[in-house]
């Protein structure tokens, strides 16, 4: 029992993470229909962001994440300026291939700065992070609780946005009708853009806090988890922000409790295989509704 | 008539015998040594994988990101029958014995999931290829696990190498001029009018997948037994997105311009090796760009052929003699300090209000 | 002598009645008009016929001489191969490929060689493919697209590529062509042109037509019977002249004050 209590513990917390990527792979998605394969570089590159303000510039916790998303902000927008905008009118798959070599670039670019090697974080930040309650024989530390709660804050914050402001009724439009969103007077690029903006913030913060709570980064570090997160949004219904938080704690789920229990060389392959399912048994993912084609 | 058909007939032939002919003396007199051996044989595995995935995303229209997984299958399942038998005859056995195992793989696949449309095809072919991945490193009885298989001989020469790969070619090729390509290609233009029209859909996606698997799956067999070492993490997502780019470089439903892009990209990676560093970094700005500014890829869907030629010649002369126009047409609205999407937006406009 | 007949076809999507226990019946060698308002479900019944969708319930058949196979549910490519062919209301050719290319692929059910002729281009291969050549040149003929068989076929002009999906649906041999609105977005000289061909096409390949238009000149003048449809159901049916007369149908295209008036 205790056990099954700590693989949930341990289940949201890496739930969690998946979910804050998820969500940029998901609005970006939903907004020019490209998997946005750079996604899991940004997230990577926050993570270093947070390593440097921290082992450099000794600060805290909170402000080297705050610092990571304010520049993985820039970086989002940056890309989608550079890289995705003179494409807006090209095929899907020549965007898609772009999106790969931005991907390559940012890791290869940061293996060619930084080096490849394995990075940890100060010791005594990781210690006081890993410090944490017990109850009998359930350890809930710091870390966890931090992941737990700066997450959900930022998905209070993202609802807020979407649901209430003019730039989020903006990014629903566009999302449903590139064209009428424009006829009616919404500024598509900027629209684009602040959807840029939003995910990459949102993965700069999982960044930081996938490299405290494993106390490892690495350039390479995005390929897996940025799979996965997708996965979760492909899970949930592509394109859904409230689809891409379930399918990210689930899929964390999952790759826990597989994991916790004896079978995590065979985590991957179970995610992948319940995507799967999923998708032959609803293909457009748990909330997503089918459109048919219209004859 | 029929005298000059059947002289154009044996121009390819011929072309063909002569080339392998003049490699075959360059490889005899060390002139190709083994460094350029090497870059020979992958650009050879990845045409033969270029040309397969193309039959299946460039030509049917159905987008996968899983070629590496049905190529690790003929990996190895040739390395396994290498490993029993010794012998030249072992490596056919395994060649033919992999493609078999991953075209049935493709079937199997394709079966359930080629119902899904676009990504997320995509995204199960991604899955299903990791899912390989993972089998591979958890038969350690079988596969020795992650740390891989190691092979004793090579049986595959440049005669195997030419064999295998124009034999993929003209198959795949003389599939696609056929009926039933031309079936495929239908479902790639607009698969709701291919069903009216009398084409089973389901039908031509899955035999494309499982004719394009089967060919991944020599691909993977040669390189097996070329490079005489495999493991599961070579056949990971990456080898997978590589094979993507050399189709969507050389172009989608463009068969020489899959060849011509696995050259290109074997030789431009192969050029990079003296600036190991920042390699990886200079070969995917090189990708942006040449997506940027010819998003259809090096051939768009076109085929290389005379006439090509000469276009192509008349297009150069044309751009050339435009271009100082355009240098300073694009000086003028950097000036000016307006973009062009700006420019576009207000004429709309008052069209609307006109 | 019937050749399609459809009995309380029904088609519902959610709550909403598209179709609703439709009877019809189209003999050999007929040419049929479908009529209706916009939204009556003309295209749906269309859809139907040709298995784009299942019916909700409801039955088709499509007779051969006296031997009735029903065909309901089936896919749209077997009832292609049974011998029901069409053309879409917003034009579905196969736009990035050829005329040739375009009438070529919808021989397909016509060709002989297998898989092993189609990979080593042996001489049945070549026989077969000369024939389909043949014979989709002869069928560009006849709607004047010879010419251009080796132009895309969205560089046609609107009126041609609406001939061009004609000779497509014809080139699978149907006994059936289900026509959805051909006159659409066209010039009133072609479509005098248009009733022209179709009954050309009709007199050549011994056609059964079943035709949904809006052009009320052109249905009046080339159809021999008519099927009024409104809110998914038949209202009238009759000849083109019962049609014109029918209280019922004035209402439904007119509304209800057009009758007091």
């Amino acid at each position: 029992m205790d056990q099954f209590i700590q693989q949930i513990i341990n289940g949201i917390s890496l739930g969690s993470i998946y979910a804050l990527i998820a969500l940029g792979y998901t609005m970006v998605y939903g907004i020019i229909k490209l998997i946005n394969f750079a996604h899991c570089d940004v997230y990577m590159l926050g993570a270093y962001i947070g390593y440097y303000c921290m082992t450099f510039l000794h600060l805290g916790v909170v402000p080297s994440l705050l610092i990571a998303m304010i520049l993985c902000t820039l970086l989002g927008v940056l890309i989608e300026k550079i890289a995705y905008k003179p494409l807006r009118n090209a095929t899907r798959i020549a965007v898609l291939i772009t999106a790969i070599g931005v991907s390559l670039f940012l890791e290869y670019g940061t293996m060619y700065f930084v080096s490849p090697q394995v990075r940890t974080f100060p010791p005594h930040i990781v210690k006081s992070m890993s410090a944490g309650i017990k109850l009998g024989n359930i350890n809930l530390t710091f870390m966890q609780l931090m992941i737990v709660s700066v997450t959900v804050l930022l998905m209070v914050l993202l609802q807020l946005t979407v649901k209430r402001t003019r730039i989020g009724k903006a990014m629903r439009a566009v999302s449903l009708d590139v064209d009428a969103a424009e006829l009616m007077g919404i500024n598509v690029d900027t629209t684009i853009s602040f959807t840029f903006a939003l995910g990459s913030a949102l993965a700069g913060a999982a960044g930081v806090l996938v490299g405290l709570y494993y106390n490892s980064i690495n350039p390479l570090m995005g390929l897996l988890p940025g799979l996965k997160a997708f996965v979760a949004a492909v899970f949930g219904g592509i394109g859904i922000i409230p689809g891409a938080m379930i399918g990210g704690y689930f899929i964390g789920m999952v790759e826990t409790f597989v994991a916790g229990y004896g079978y995590s060389m065979y985590r991957d392959a179970v995610v992948f295989a319940i995507l799967i399912l999923i998708l032959i048994v609803k293909p457009a993912g748990l909330l997503g509704r089918n459109v048919r084609e219209k004859v | 008539m029929v005298k000059q058909l059947n002289k154009k007939a044996l121009i390819k032939p011929l072309a063909l015998l002569v080339t392998f002919f003049i490699v075959q003396l360059l490889i005899q007199f060390n002139i190709i040594n083994y460094y350029y051996q090497d870059i020979l044989a992958t650009i050879c595995i990845n045409i033969i994988l270029a040309v397969s995935l193309n039959l299946i995303t460039g030509f049917t229209g159905q987008f996968s990101l899983g070629h590496a997984g049905f190529m690790s299958i003929g990996a190895y399942a040739c390395a396994l029958t290498i490993q029993r038998v010794p012998t030249v005859y072992g490596f056919i056995a395994g060649v033919i014995l992999g493609a078999m195992l991953a075209a049935f793989a493709g079937l199997l696949v394709g079966l359930p999931t080629l119902r899904l449309k676009g990504d997320y095809l995509a995204i199960a072919t991604l899955g299903l290829s990791e899912i390989i991945r993972v089998m591979f490193i958890n038969l350690d009885s079988i596969t020795n696990g992650a740390a891989g298989l190691y092979l004793q001989y090579r049986f595959v020469n440049w005669f195997w190498l030419f064999v295998l790969t124009v034999m993929t070619v003209v198959l795949i090729s003389n599939f696609v001029k056929s009926s039933h390509g031309r079936a495929c290609i239908s479902i790639r233009e607009d698969e709701i009018a291919a069903e009216a029209v009398g084409i089973n859909t389901t039908k031509y996606k899955v035999m494309a997948f499982m004719i394009g698997s089967f060919f991944a799956g020599v691909a993977g067999a040669v390189y097996a037994s070329y490079f005489y070492f495999i493991e599961p993490n070579l056949f990971g997502f990456s080898k997978s997105i590589d094979i993507l780019v050399v189709v969507v470089l050389g172009g989608l439903g463009s068969l020489s311009g899959s060849i011509l892009a696995a050259a290109v990209l074997a030789l431009i990676s192969s050029f990079l090796q003296s600036f190991a560093a920042i390699r990886m970094v200079l070969y995917a700005v090189l990708l942006i760009l040449i997506m940027l500014f010819r998003p259809g890829g090096l051939m768009g869907s076109r085929e290389l052929s005379v006439a090509m030629l000469v276009e192509l010649r008349k297009e150069a002369i044309a751009w050339l003699k435009a271009m100082p126009a355009k240098v300073l047409s694009a000086v003028r609205s950097i000036t000016k300090g307006t973009g062009k999407h700006g420019g576009d937006k207000s004429a709309s406009k008052g069209r609307f209000e006109g | 002598m019937k050749l399609l007949e459809a009995k309380k076809l029904t088609k519902s999507f959610g709550g909403l009645m598209a179709v609703s226990k439709v009877n019809m019946v189209i003999n050999q060698g007929e040419l049929v008009g479908l009529i209706g308002p916009n939204g009556a479900g003309k295209t749906t019944v269309f859809n139907l016929i040709t298995g784009m969708y299942a019916p909700t319930s409801g039955t088709i058949t499509l007779f051969d001489g006296s031997h009735g196979k029903t065909i309901h549910g089936l896919k749209p490519h077997k009832i292609c191969n049974a011998g029901i062919a069409r053309t879409f209301q917003n034009i579905r050719l196969f736009k990035d490929l050829t005329v040739l290319d375009n009438v070529r692929i919808a021989m397909h059910c016509s060709v002989k060689y297998g898989l092993l002729s189609c990979f080593l281009h042996l001489p049945r291969y070549r026989r077969d493919e000369q024939r389909i050549i043949d014979e989709s040149i002869e069928l560009l003929k006849i709607f004047n697209l010879d010419g251009k068989m080796d132009e895309l076929a969205r560089n046609l002009p609107y009126g041609e590529q609406r001939h061009l999906e004609i000779a497509r649906a014809l080139a699978s041999r149907p006994k059936l062509l289900l026509l959805d609105e051909p006159a659409a977005g066209v010039n009133p000289a072609e479509t005098a042109q248009l009733s022209e061909i179709i009954r050309k096409v009709r007199r050549l390949f011994n056609l059964t037509i079943l035709l949904i238009e809006h052009d009320m000149s052109l249905v009046m003048k080339i159809c021999e019977r008519i099927y009024v449809l409104d809110f998914g159901s038949v209202i009238a049916s009759g000849t083109p002249d019962e049609i014109k007369s029918n209280e019922r149908v004035i209402t439904a295209y007119l509304g209800e004050d057009a009758i007091d008036a």
